[in-house]
């Protein structure tokens, strides 16, 4: 019924958003319509993908890993290699490029972790385009130096005081701040998230991480993995490793939510696990609700996953079964954290660590001669003092 | 039923008056309604919290907090708007976002605000292309769904208007509600395009607080609306805020 509409996943997604904006995501909607076949934009976008950002990135296969937990053939989808050390860079540069193209002199942005948030400073900086960003407060502590590095990098940092102040207050803020500064601002949403058109341009920017990995899998396997791993919150590193999958029935697709200190506990994130069907910040999609509908405050040891909602699309392959949905705890992150430091040399940021858990516990249940993917969204360094933290150790950096 | 919205209007300028449902309580919103009408208020948005109002600045926010904290659920406010409607005879609506709404469920949601004698919805995070969400429900239940129309409308001013009812809720300024110094919007030409396809009332807010702006503003709309300058005088009153809305409302009245 609903598939009429625009911007629709089933019955998710949608634009439920004021009037205001309106006519900003129409314009949004064809202008990236008009460039995105364009050839001198994607040229554009393609050299920086491939001279800047570091495109493509490796998919490494995890020898010791694999061989420590004896099942699949474990590979690491390296998104940590990208310049700013996540996937963030993939959207934003397609994002602010597009910004350009439109016209805009400035950019805003939500970020939780931070890494969404540096690497849309980044991309403003390169490209000469305003910034400012808004990190729930929560958060700017919890990630001090993505704050630090954001100012370095010539972005304004708004500290929001509203609400949990976390992720989706700074998502509130962001949107609040739009309304007023439509003319020559883009929001560059960090997530497959928020009103159409954005979680179709945020999954079409990140998908180059399956479009790459599939090429990379079957040049070094000769055949396609039985799953792919990946952690979400909104879901833009899981959409973009998915994507160019789901017709590939046979590959289980596997979104990894954050269960904070246990789904059992009000303490957690996962919209999917515990959350109700529900219309918020311009989406009908799962979110953490109350029961009289108003949006649940959420827990993660993980800024980047602490969000009470999930993208419209994931909801969409959830409800139709295409992917399957599990929930890692803090304490399981914060072991893979360290397991794939020890194990690999890599350091993961602990949103992907929860991808890394839930891949160790599954990856005996497959035979040794097939292979898993897990997306490693991004690098931990962001995380080393957190988890000193959360291990009982505090460090003066 | 639906002449009450239309009454509100009715050869003269309409002064809208939004306050928080709960803030600081449920018993002080329903005095402070009767307070209201008594002073002159023509009509009255019953702001049903939610906890993210991205619409929203910073004083409703805060008032949403405080009455979400109180305690206050749409049952409760249901129960009050009853009660109040046996008292009073001006137009009620609701002004919510539409998780609350689709989380009670619309075919029941709807049905108590037409047993509860609301005349009309505004919803902010509900644009034209979406209300296809609850048209049919109220429809059904005789509760009229208020449409926006804003700086940024443009081409879609007539397309909205056109089969606006109620009244249309003309946003001054861009950005979220909020007391503001000066409204510079081109409002009259707004209004002109919205005039060319219906005779359905123009209210204009966010941002207004003071006679002289809402004098300026009925030159040309049938109506204003004020909220934060409300929900402020409630902010720093509490529960003895009644006399203080009631010299509010009579001095944005004269």
């Amino acid at each position: 019924m609903n598939s009429t509409k625009k911007g629709r996943y089933g019955i998710f997604g949608g634009q439920y958003i004021p009037e205001t904006l309106m006519n900003e995501v129409n314009k949004l909607e064809a202008a990236y319509e008009q460039y995105k076949n364009d050839p001198k934009f994607t040229a554009e976008l393609n050299f920086l993908l491939n001279n800047y950002a570091g495109r493509p990135s490796l998919l490494y296969f995890a020898k010791n890993m694999t061989e420590n937990l004896s099942g699949a053939r474990i590979y690491l989808k390296r998104e940590d290699l990208n310049h700013t050390g996540s996937h963030k860079i993939n959207n934003v540069l397609g994002q602010a490029l597009l910004a350009k193209y439109m016209g805009k002199t400035r950019v805003i942005a939500e970020t939780g972790a931070g890494q969404h948030g540096v690497a849309t400073a980044t991309a403003a900086a390169l490209l000469g385009l305003e910034c400012e960003i808004f990190m729930g407060k929560e958060d700017t502590i919890r990630q001090a130096l993505n704050v630090y590095r954001m100012e370095l990098l010539g972005a304004k940092v708004h500290a929001v005081t509203t609400g949990t102040m976390t992720l989706k207050d700074a998502v509130n803020e962001a949107m609040r701040e739009w309304t007023r500064s439509v003319d020559d601002t883009l929001y560059v949403l960090g997530s497959v998230m928020g009103p159409h058109p954005f979680p179709m341009i945020v999954r079409d920017f990140q998908s180059i991480i399956s479009k790459e990995a599939r090429e990379q899998i079957l040049s070094s396997e000769g055949k396609l993995p039985k799953a792919v791993i990946a952690c979400v919150g909104g879901g833009s590193n899981a959409m973009g490793a998915f994507y160019n999958f789901i017709n590939d029935k046979d590959v289980q697709l596997i979104g990894v939510e954050a269960a904070g200190r246990g789904l059992n506990t009000e303490l957690h994130a996962a919209s999917i696990a515990k959350g109700k069907l529900g219309i918020f910040h311009g989406m009908k999609s799962y979110f953490c609700q109350d029961d009289c509908g108003q949006i649940a405050p959420v827990y993660s040891i993980s800024a980047g996953l602490d969000y009470p909602g999930i993208g419209p699309e994931h909801a969409h392959l959830y409800d139709s079964k295409r992917a399957q949905y599990a929930s890692v705890t803090d304490d399981e992150a914060v072991d893979a954290f360290e397991y794939l430091s020890r194990i690999e040399g890599i350091i993961p940021a602990i949103e992907s660590a929860h991808a890394v858990a839930y891949a160790r516990k599954i990856a005996k249940n497959f035979c040794k001669d097939d292979s898993i993917i897990i997306c490693l969204s991004g690098r931990g360094d962001k995380d080393v003092a957190a988890i000193a933290r959360y291990r009982g150790k505090d460090l003066s950096e | 039923m639906k002449d009450r919205i239309q009454n509100a209007f009715d050869n003269k300028k309409a002064f809208i008056a939004f306050l928080s449902a709960g803030d600081p309580d449920l018993s002080s919103t329903e005095k402070f309604i009767l307070e209201m009408e008594k002073a002159g208020a023509d009509l009255i948005e019953i702001g049903i919290p939610f906890s993210d109002p991205i619409a929203d600045g910073k004083v409703i926010q805060e008032a949403n907090l405080r009455a979400l904290n109180g305690g206050v659920t749409v049952d409760k406010i249901f129960s009050m708007v009853q009660k109040l409607r046996a008292k009073v005879q001006i137009p009620l609506v609701f002004l919510t976002y539409l998780n609350p709404v689709f989380h009670y469920g619309y075919e029941n949601f709807f049905a108590k605000c037409n047993q509860a004698g609301i005349d009309g919805i505004i919803i902010p995070d509900l644009p034209f292309e979406e209300a296809d969400e609850i048209k049919e429900y109220c429809q059904k239940y005789e509760t009229e769904l208020i449409q926006f129309v804003a700086p940024t409308s443009g081409k879609r001013i007539q397309k909205i208007a056109k089969d606006a009812k109620g009244f249309i809720y003309v946003v001054s300024s861009m950005g979220v509600t909020g007391v503001r110094s000066k409204v510079t919007t081109d409002l009259s030409s707004i209004i002109k395009e919205i005039k060319k396809v219906t005779k359905t009332p123009c209210a204009v807010g966010f941002g207004i607080s003071t006679p002289e702006q809402a004098r300026e503003i009925e030159k040309t709309a049938d109506g204003v609306i004020v909220g934060s300058a409300i929900v402020k005088i409630i902010e720093e009153h509490g529960k003895d805020a009644a006399p203080h809305l009631a010299e509010y409302v009579k001095l944005m009245k004269e």
